[in-house]
């Protein structure tokens, strides 16, 4: 009987690994990839080019007024966002007040920051810091009048401080709202499951420039006389509820995702219902649904820019406001300020995108992981 | 036969207008281990679901341990954590480790510390053979690995009864062995045991009883001898031929 010795492995063929294997398999496997491939880069050249010289080449970088930009050929009008970069983070929020509004972003990213990490410890006491202490916190710093802080009354409010409370807001209220809603989508109580279904339809039915416009409008008519809530308010409670009945159907497509299996399981080991939607049920669902939930907050960071339409002025909103201004007529002025607000919402949309990614592979069981 | 632990009378359930379980008595004595045997669809799941409440029975009595099922939350809960359960599809809670599995219930249910769930939880682990496995999600195991956890998790409860619903129907050929043996280790222990399975050998090796259903109904049952050399039913001689 022979014995088996191993072949001694050999390294691969050169033009196989490495930076030109990985181009011969991706970019010039086939002639039509070939041609794609040039075609492509053309293109981003192309671009990149046109990018460049209008956001740095050709813009123009200081100036207080509107002739920094009228160079014979004239790029980005830098000058423009530096001069009302003030408006654009704080709206009319008084010159001297706004290191309230920078104190609660930075407490808002000193409590973000480490919820947002896995491998930093302490998340109860993190979640009560950031649900408990910080909303009373920032409300407190931002409306003032009280503790000796001068009352600054929120239509003075504007810019990123708009968009970023009402879309903090409605995030933070959707999912919680959301969740309660599929579940009663889902209930075995006729009632209960008539209302949230009522509730999703008819939220969901309605462009959110009429939830808006009725939360501002109409909700004032039928409240008894004297009884006034603010506008912003009346807008965030609008935003909430419209955003929970969307984040509700993408919860609802985790729920119906998850075996019988699991919850007999959960039966079977004495869980009540609570606790099995608690501890097995959601934690599964909502892993599920993560890219959905995310598209959901990613949709609505963006639909704060709808708030316009009620008087209230978002980043966006305040950047178009700017354009009126005589001193800084340029014909760069408005292509410079859309690419401005732009690129901060995409920032954030971004972000949040990224991060998604992030937690689907930290959150990843299987066998690969 | 001593005091039943389990009591089933002139029991009936429908699916709809499907009459699926008919008429059936069944006593079941502490430290009995019952082999369900039958076609596919004749409701031996169904049964043994009866038994703690995953399905709800319309006619006749149900009672465990002394417990009478009816629609109450509190003899629910009563039954449901002396009743141990193990499924088919494992159904292992995959987001929780295999540790996180087994001190589910002490925890939440029987309010035990973590600590006390978690020196339990590695007891039984051991027990099922798989004690080096218990930071691992189930995901990462073989399939009799995954129904042995199953397996433990189920013991956590310190049940007094072990429900077996086709237990090694969904494993391959080598994983078998490993659940059986496990299972054959707790009826030694005199644990009261009701399974549902096609595992002839098993059955000969620890029933003391063999139950033969079909349509609904139990048609014979008797002492695995007595039930494979010589089946008094029809019904009972064919399916035996097709499974022998
Ligand atoms: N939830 C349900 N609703 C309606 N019919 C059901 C339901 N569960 C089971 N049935 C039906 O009841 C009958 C008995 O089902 P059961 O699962 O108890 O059979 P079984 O004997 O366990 O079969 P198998 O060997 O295939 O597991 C089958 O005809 C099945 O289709
Ligand atoms: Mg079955």
């Amino acid at each position: 009987m022979s014995s088996f010795t191993p072949t001694t492995p050999r390294p691969a063929p050169a033009n196989t690994v490495g930076f030109v294997g990985w181009a011969r398999d991706n970019l010039f496997a086939t002639k039509f990839d070939t041609a794609l491939t040039v075609l492509a880069v053309t293109i981003i050249l192309y671009v990149m080019k046109a990018v460049f010289g209008w956001a740095i080449i050709d813009a123009s970088f200081s100036g207080t007024e509107r002739t920094a930009c009228l160079k014979e050929v004239q790029g980005a009008c830098w000058p423009f966002i530096e001069a009302k970069f003030g408006q654009f983070i704080y709206g009319r929020y008084p010159d001297a007040e706004r290191w309230r509004v920078d104190l609660v972003f930075a407490a808002g990213l000193i409590g973000l920051v480490p919820m947002l990490m896995p491998s930093v410890g302490h998340k109860r006491a993190n979640m009560i810091f950031l649900l408990g202490f910080y909303p009373v916190f920032a409300f407190i710093m931002l409306t003032g009048g009280v503790l000796g802080l001068a009352a600054v009354d929120t239509t003075d409010w504007g810019g990123l401080l708009v968009t970023l409370v009402v879309a903090v807001t409605g995030i933070v209220a959707s999912l919680p709202l959301g969740i309660l809603l599929a579940l009663g989508r889902r209930s075995d109580l006729p009632i209960v499951r008539a209302l949230c279904i009522g509730f999703i339809e008819i939220f969901r039915g309605v462009p959110l420039i009429t939830v808006l416009f009725m939360a501002s409008v109409m909700l004032p008519l039928f409240l008894p006389d004297g009884v006034n809530f603010d506008k912003l308010v009346r807008c965030l409670i609008g935003v909430a509820l419209f955003s929970s009945a969307y984040m509700a159907e993408v919860v609802r497509g985790g729920l119906q995702a998850m075996p019988k299996g699991q919850y007999e399981a959960a039966a079977a080991l004495g869980l009540s219902y609570w606790k099995t939607t608690r501890l097995i049920i959601l934690p599964q669902a909502l892993k599920l649904v993560i890219p959905g939930i995310v598209n959901t907050f990613i949709g609505l960071f963006k639909d704060t820019t709808l708030v316009l339409i009620v008087g209230l002025f978002d980043l966006l909103g305040i950047v178009q406001l700017h354009f009126t201004d005589a001193s800084w007529a340029t014909p760069e002025t408005h292509i410079t300020g859309y690419v401005f607000a732009g690129a901060v919402f995409w920032l954030f949309c971004f972000a949040m995108s990224r991060y998604s990614i992030f937690m689907e592979n930290h959150l990843s069981t299987d066998r690969n992981a | 036969m001593s005091d039943p632990v389990i009591r089933i009378n002139k029991m009936n359930k429908w699916f709809g207008n499907f009459h699926v379980l008919r008429d059936i008595d069944l006593n079941v004595a502490s430290g009995e281990k019952i082999v369900i045997c039958g076609p596919s669809g004749s409701g031996k799941s169904t049964l043994i679901r009866c038994i703690n409440r995953l399905e709800a029975h319309q006619e006749g009595d149900i009672e465990v341990e002394g417990v009478t099922l009816d629609g109450s939350l509190k003899n629910l809960e009563d039954i449901r954590s002396n009743v141990g359960m193990v499924f088919q599809q494992f159904n292992l809670f995959p987001h929780m480790t295999v540790l996180e599995n087994c001190t589910l219930s002490p925890i939440w249910v029987q309010q035990k510390s973590k600590a006390e769930a978690e020196t339990l939880a590695r007891e039984l682990l051991e027990r099922v053979r798989i004690p080096d496995q218990a930071d691992k999600y189930p995901g990462q195991l073989s399939g009799g690995q995954q129904q042995r956890v199953a397996i433990a998790r189920a013991l956590c409860m310190n049940p007094r009864i072990m429900l077996f619903d086709e237990p090694t129907s969904a494993l391959d050929p080598e994983m078998i062995k490993e659940v059986l043996d496990v299972m054959v280790e707790l009826a030694e222990e005199g644990m009261t045991m009701l399974c549902v399975t096609h595992e002839m050998g098993f059955a000969r090796q620890v029933a003391d009883r063999v139950i033969f259903m079909d349509e609904g109904e139990i048609v014979e049952e008797n002492a695995p001898e007595a039930f494979f050399s010589n089946p008094e039913n029809e019904r009972t001689k064919l399916f035996l031929s097709q499974v022998l």
